[in-house]
């Protein structure tokens, strides 16, 4: 009942906003368009080809009729008709089109998911176990753990193996016997040890600092050239490089919930951690990562685009709204199609998913709320 | 003030030092190496490739080469592999391409953005201001390379004038204002195509920042009195609106080195970021590095710009 009304609250407030409205629609229809995109365009005998070469029919404009007396019978395009024409290959256009849009949503949607992710595991780290203290044993253990992988990575096997298994078998040990431990009285030299060092929030929010200072498109761009070519590795990259921001929010959400009642009321009836934070605080921090994660889409659809027309998305054969344009771009005096399809289509998104997020900050802003 | 002074001096340098490090690690970690770049090229004999693994220092183990990497980064001795010039020169030269689409960018962005988001806070909800917004989100969601083909599309046919490049080659000397002309058709797309996203977010900003001033009572106690509306805007709400603008001053020294690697190699401008586009294709290192090391004292600085202007500027902020 209670879900009800909110959600329904929530519908009231949506509608109020026209433009949110039709970003969410263009957004529906979008992810019609691409999952269709996929479903036609891939396969080894796809309904659609958007590989098919028609050397003779290049450079054909917008809604031209194939020229029946040239093409063999199994070049025939289904539709019977170029809907964005063909490029300088005489492939359809809306085939590629169809086959890009998949490629984008999927970059944009994983990107975010892996980025919210790892901002909600960071942030919320920072913010719920913030204000206890790395110990100087975990550090040095995390130190040889890191040389060893370092060794292992550089072909040392035997002294990285052992470092690795030390500090393995050090971390193991310290979780087991942590009760044991707690309770005794330890010589003074030993104590020194397990001395804190450092609070877990400061480490974080150090790296989330330094993660700040690279600039993002040309850090992307760097680790893209460098790795091997593949949507997947956009993918990755795009979220490992954009987490900072949701991990903020969720940290500076989490200070503020962890010291509210109902937190305390579930500690004190013995609820544990984990409980707590994924069932009590997340539902409670996760507005603002929404929204973020809305615009997020947008800028990673911008993103791929953007390095896709440099060279560096998605592997050729395969169509990309960037590589679309970026192949069009030597024909925009001669075939402005080639230029306009991709570039007003990736437009159309990323403005969907920009109102839709601005919409949604509306709605779930509480300000606007007690007002209703 | 000393104590935050030195306190955050502190804390950027810490920054930077690791910001060293994960930038070495992630470009030497990434697999392929600089010596595999063309291996079909007949120069590359494995002697060649050797004796150019130990002149860069490629034969040690990696935390050698970052020691060797910074010390000679720092004391200014850093080549280029590519062409075996200074770094620091040939990013000073490039800097020096790349300044005048900074400055022109930026003072396109803060001249225009501040009137669109004033006269959008002052009639708000009006036509002026939906239109304002919608195209403000237009401007954000517009892919640079789409919006600079067709910016370039209506100036090409309609104005006739040349766009590509910093000039046009072989305009003859004798005449200085075809000349001055030309630099600036040349000057003008790519500048305002970088200025193009700081206009959509800045002016957003004024608006929500003058919205903010206009509904605290001073503004209503101002009115009360009976201060024209004229004097109401613009002397009571748009001082006390301009506060944080202040402080983004220190945030756009970013700018400066950022350069954008998109904009610059479509107008194939010799700027910061198309030399760092061609230092990415070649696997060249120490360009990479060591535009990424600038950028990183940029922005540390840019914050640290930003907090003392904070500090100066407001007299609510007490350390």
């Amino acid at each position: 009942m209670k879900k009800r009304a909110r959600f329904q609250e929530f519908c009231e407030l949506l509608k109020e906003n026209k433009l949110a409205v039709a970003g969410f629609i263009i957004f529906v229809l979008f992810f019609c368009i691409a999952v269709a995109g996929l479903l036609l365009t891939s396969g080894a005998k796809p309904v659609i080809d958007p590989a098919m070469v028609r050397l003779e029919e290049k450079l054909r404009p917008p809604l031209a009729r194939p020229n029946l007396e040239v093409l063999r019978p199994d070049q025939i395009p289904r539709l019977n008709i170029y809907l964005l024409g063909t490029d300088d290959l005489g492939r359809d256009v809306f085939a590629r089109m169809l086959q890009g849009a998949w490629v984008s949503l999927t970059v944009g949607f994983v990107a975010v998911g892996i980025s919210v992710l790892v901002g909600i595991f960071m942030g919320g780290i920072a913010g719920y176990y913030g204000q206890s203290r790395v110990r100087v044993d975990q550090v040095l253990a995390t130190i040889v753990l890191f040389s060893g992988a370092m060794l292992l990575a550089f072909g040392l096997r035997d002294a990285g193996l052992v470092l690795f298994i030390i500090a393995a078998i050090y971390i193991f040990s310290s979780l087991a016997f942590e009760r044991v431990l707690s309770g005794r009285h330890l010589p003074a030299s030993v104590q020194v040890l397990f001395r804190g060092v450092v609070s877990i929030d400061t480490l974080i929010m150090r790296f989330v600092d330094v993660m700040l200072c690279f600039p993002s498109f040309f850090l992307i761009l760097t680790v893209v050239a460098l790795l091997p070519a593949s949507m997947y590795n956009i993918m990755i990259v795009i979220g490992l490089t954009s987490w900072m921001g949701s991990a903020r929010f969720i940290r500076a959400e989490f200070l503020s919930l962890r010291e509210q009642d109902f937190v305390t009321a579930a500690r004190a009836l013995g609820v544990n951690d984990w409980r707590i934070i994924f069932r009590h605080m997340i539902p409670n921090a996760v507005a603002p990562v929404l929204v973020s994660a809305t615009i997020g889409i947008a800028t990673a659809i911008l993103t791929e685009a953007g390095l896709s027309f440099l060279g560096f998305g998605v592997p050729p054969p395969h169509a990309t709204w960037g590589n679309i344009l970026s192949d069009g771009k030597r024909f925009i005096f001669d075939a402005p199609w080639l230029t306009f399809a991709p570039g007003l289509a990736i437009l159309i998104v990323v403005l969907a998913f920009n109102l839709f997020g601005e919409g949604l900050r509306d709605i779930l802003n509480p300000k606007l709320r007690e007002r209703y | 003030m000393l104590s935050f002074i030195g306190r955050s001096l502190i804390q950027k340098i810490v920054t930077l030092f690791l910001v060293s490090i994960v930038s070495f690690l992630i470009i030497h970690l990434a697999p392929g190496e600089p010596s595999q770049v063309s291996p079909l090229n007949p120069k590359f004999t494995p002697e060649i490739v050797e004796r150019f693994r130990k002149a860069f220092h490629l034969d040690k183990p990696l935390y050698v080469q970052y020691v060797y990497f910074y010390r000679d980064l720092l004391t200014g001795k850093t080549v280029s592999w590519k062409d075996n010039r200074p770094v620091l020169a040939k990013i000073w030269e490039r800097f020096l391409n790349s300044l005048p689409l900074f400055i022109v960018g930026t003072i396109i962005t803060w001249t225009l953005s501040f009137p669109i988001g004033i006269r959008s806070a002052i009639f708000r909800g009006g036509l002026y201001d939906r239109s304002a917004t919608l195209l403000s989100y237009l401007l954000i969601s517009i892919p640079g390379f789409f919006f600079a083909y067709i910016l370039i599309i209506i100036v090409v046919n309609s104005l006739h004038v040349p766009v590509i490049g910093m000039k046009t080659f072989g305009l003859a000397r004798n005449c200085w204002l075809p000349l001055i002309m030309d630099r600036v058709w040349h000057l003008f797309l790519p500048s305002v195509l970088g200025a193009t996203g700081g206009i959509a977010i800045l002016s957003r900003y004024v608006r929500a920042q003058m919205l903010e001033v206009e509904g605290q009572d001073y503004i209503r106690t101002a009115r009360a009195k009976g201060v024209p509306e004229e004097e109401v805007h613009y002397k009571h709400a748009l001082r006390n609106a301009l506060l944080p603008f202040v402080t983004m001053f220190g945030l756009i020294l970013p700018g400066l080195i950022g350069g954008s690697v998109i904009i610059e190699s479509i107008f194939s401008w010799p700027g910061i970021g198309r030399m760092a586009y061609e230092a990415i294709l070649a696997r060249d290192y120490p360009i990479i590095l060591t535009v990424n090391f600038i950028s990183a004292i940029l922005v540390l600085a840019g914050t640290f710009l930003s907090d003392l202007l904070y500090l100066v500027v407001d007299p609510r902020i007490r350390l």
